[in-house]
């Protein structure tokens, strides 16, 4: 057997011989992909309304038929004008529909409980649409294009994947090395005859694998449970999905590189890439949205490439040849990253 | 001079952090079998002198050959031919036994052949037989430095550094652990080691004891002895590093 197949295999059972870390590492995908596919919506549904109507009129009937009607409200009836006031502020209701008439028209207000702001406009929109009514038909045809029931699962998917592979990749892989060099047995392989590159190899193979199987469990959830579009770009999702996955274990290389103890290499992965990559990697908050300082930071952040990128070919079901663009600017990070770990590494002797 | 018979034959070594010296102009020649104790408050620069010896650190000056070979041109050739057990216990915890032996068996060329044979030799002299299949992690601590021992002599090097191999280890396993120094030592194999127990230095046949970077004392146990008019090597240790200014 030669020295990099025994380190592998060595690597490979102290990863299966911890059988916490090996139940962390598989289920935490699973959990956190249900978790956002499922329990997390950004939609808004069951908004409860209070309506306050002046007098009864054919117009103030009609609305509130269709207030009922309407599976996104919860109609909780008509009440006072001087109780909406308690009824929002004591949290009963959500928003208050004020309806009268003035001169034959049909006049409205709508008071809206505002400190969720998603909530807020989400109600005002279904209320405005319920007031317009059938009859006034909306001039502007909205078509949703490659997520028609805007489910938020589609949009999570690629960002989950994009933190789950820095998290793996780069927090198990550092810790790993540094912890070896914590016990000292860094040194007993850095003074036999086995070369660094055997030695780092040797750390990355097995993660890198590791790491593959995790990608094709997510990649079966999104595809079945998750119920996203299956189509052509697979192979190419694979692809960019392990260029990005030795870009994160090249990030924990080098962070293994800066770090002597395992407690900094863990403080290292999780603050200074896991933060980030949640916040400014497009995955919860639009890029777009960002103020322009933290839109020129979140190029740095490698998994906001991943993520766009991702988007594009599991979502707009795109090609290869719309994501060059992210596919280059991986490589780039991924040979710049690595080169700098490699060196640092090599400089301990 | 340059003897080439010694095993290990240091000249003006120095090493330095920025301004601090830890390790300054040393100079000593270790023979072929001998068992050298290399001794030093914490601090002294002990760790650092051996780490450059085994080609773990480069040295800022000086020159030093190693089983034959030079440690600044020739680290690779150095490696092959030395064994090192660090400070600190460190084997694979989470594999078994015979795991961490067929790793460093294969890490130093060892063929499956070779180390299926010295394999069961070796747990027999190590009285593990029926621990094979045990995790390391899960067996006491005098049996892991033994096991650390093996595994850093099985490939039989000329030179084995060994840091400071029996800490926190109690007198009886000591005492077999230094049993397995002579045993090694008688078979051919030049003994490095450093150690804080002093009752030790007596087993080796020579006795250095550095001071700030520098090796104020050399010579075999009895004849230290007698220069520093003292009983024991407790006493010779006390005078000769009683100026020490570093401290840990």
């Amino acid at each position: 057997m030669s020295i990099l197949q025994s380190l592998v295999k060595k690597e490979m059972l102290h990863i299966f011989r911890d059988r916490r870390t090996v139940t962390i590492t598989l289920v935490m995908p699973l959990v956190l992909l249900l978790l956002f596919g499922f329990a997390i919506s950004t939609e808004v549904n069951d908004v409860r309304v209070v309506a306050v109507v002046e007098r009864h009129t054919d117009g103030s009937r009609a609305i509130i038929e269709r207030l009922r009607a309407n599976p996104y409200i919860t109609f909780q009836g008509l009440t006072a004008p001087g109780d909406v006031d308690y009824l929002l502020r004591s949290g009963q209701t959500d928003a208050a529909l004020f309806l009268r008439e003035e001169g034959g028209r049909q006049s409205a207000q709508i008071m809206v409980d505002a400190a969720n702001t998603t909530v807020a406009q989400a109600s005002t929109a279904y209320l405005r649409s319920i007031i317009a009514g059938p009859g006034t038909v909306s001039p502007v045809l909205t078509n949703t294009l490659y997520n028609p029931q805007l489910n938020s699962a589609y949009n999570f998917v690629p960002g989950i994947m994009g933190m789950i592979f820095i998290l793996i990749c780069a927090i198990m892989t550092s810790v790993s090395i540094v912890s070896e060099k914590e016990t000292g047995t860094m040194d007993l392989l850095l003074v036999s005859p086995v070369r660094p590159r055997a030695v780092i190899l040797g750390k990355l193979i097995p993660y890198f694998l590791l790491s593959c199987v995790i990608l094709a469990v997510m990649l079966t959830i999104a595809y079945t449970v998750l119920g996203l579009p299956v189509s052509s770009s697979i192979a190419d999702v694979i692809l960019l999905s392990l260029v990005y996955i030795v870009l994160s274990l090249s990030v924990g290389l080098l962070v293994s590189a800066i770090a002597s103890t395992r407690l900094t290499a863990l403080i290292v992965s999780a603050v200074v890439f896991m933060l980030p990559v949640i916040m400014l990697s497009g995955m919860i908050f639009p890029i777009d949205n960002m103020p322009e300082v933290l839109q020129w930071l979140s190029c740095v952040i490698p998994a906001r490439w991943y993520t766009a990128a991702m988007r594009k070919l599991m979502i707009q079901e795109l090609g290869l040849e719309y994501v060059v663009e992210e596919l280059v600017i991986l490589l780039s990070m991924t040979g710049v990253i690595l080169l700098v770990a490699l060196k640092k590494f090599n400089t301990r002797k | 001079m340059e003897n080439r018979d010694n095993a290990i034959s240091v000249a003006g070594l120095t090493k330095r952090f920025g301004s601090f010296t830890a390790v300054d102009h040393i100079t000593f020649d270790v023979g072929r079998g001998e068992i050298f104790g290399f001794l030093g408050a914490n601090g002294a620069g002990k760790t650092t002198a051996m780490r450059m010896l085994c080609g773990l650190s480069v040295p800022t000056s000086g020159t030093g050959r190693v089983a034959g070979y030079d440690i600044i041109s020739q680290p690779e050739e150095v490696k092959r031919h030395i064994g090192y057990m660090s400070q600190k216990f460190s084997l694979y915890g989470e594999l078994t036994v015979k795991e961490n032996l067929r790793l460093f068996s294969s890490i130093y060329g060892m063929s499956a052949a070779r180390f299926r044979e010295v394999s069961q030799r070796l747990v027999k002299d190590l009285e593990m037989t029926g621990m094979e299949n045990t995790l390391v992690k899960d067996i006491p601590v005098g049996w892991k430095q033994k096991l650390a021992f093996v595994s850093a002599t099985m490939h039989s090097p000329e030179v084995v550094f060994l840091d400071e191999p029996t800490g926190g280890v109690d007198p009886v396993t000591r005492r077999k652990f230094w049993e397995l120094i002579y045993k090694a030592s008688s078979e051919g194999m030049t003994v490095f080691v450093t150690t804080h127990y002093l009752d030790e230095a007596e087993y080796c046949n020579r006795v250095s004891i550095m001071v700030d970077g520098k090796i104020s004392a050399l010579d075999s146990p009895s004849a230290l002895k007698e220069k520093y008019h003292a009983s024991t090597m407790d006493e010779v240790f006390r005078t000769v590093a009683k100026d020490a200014v570093r401290t840990e």
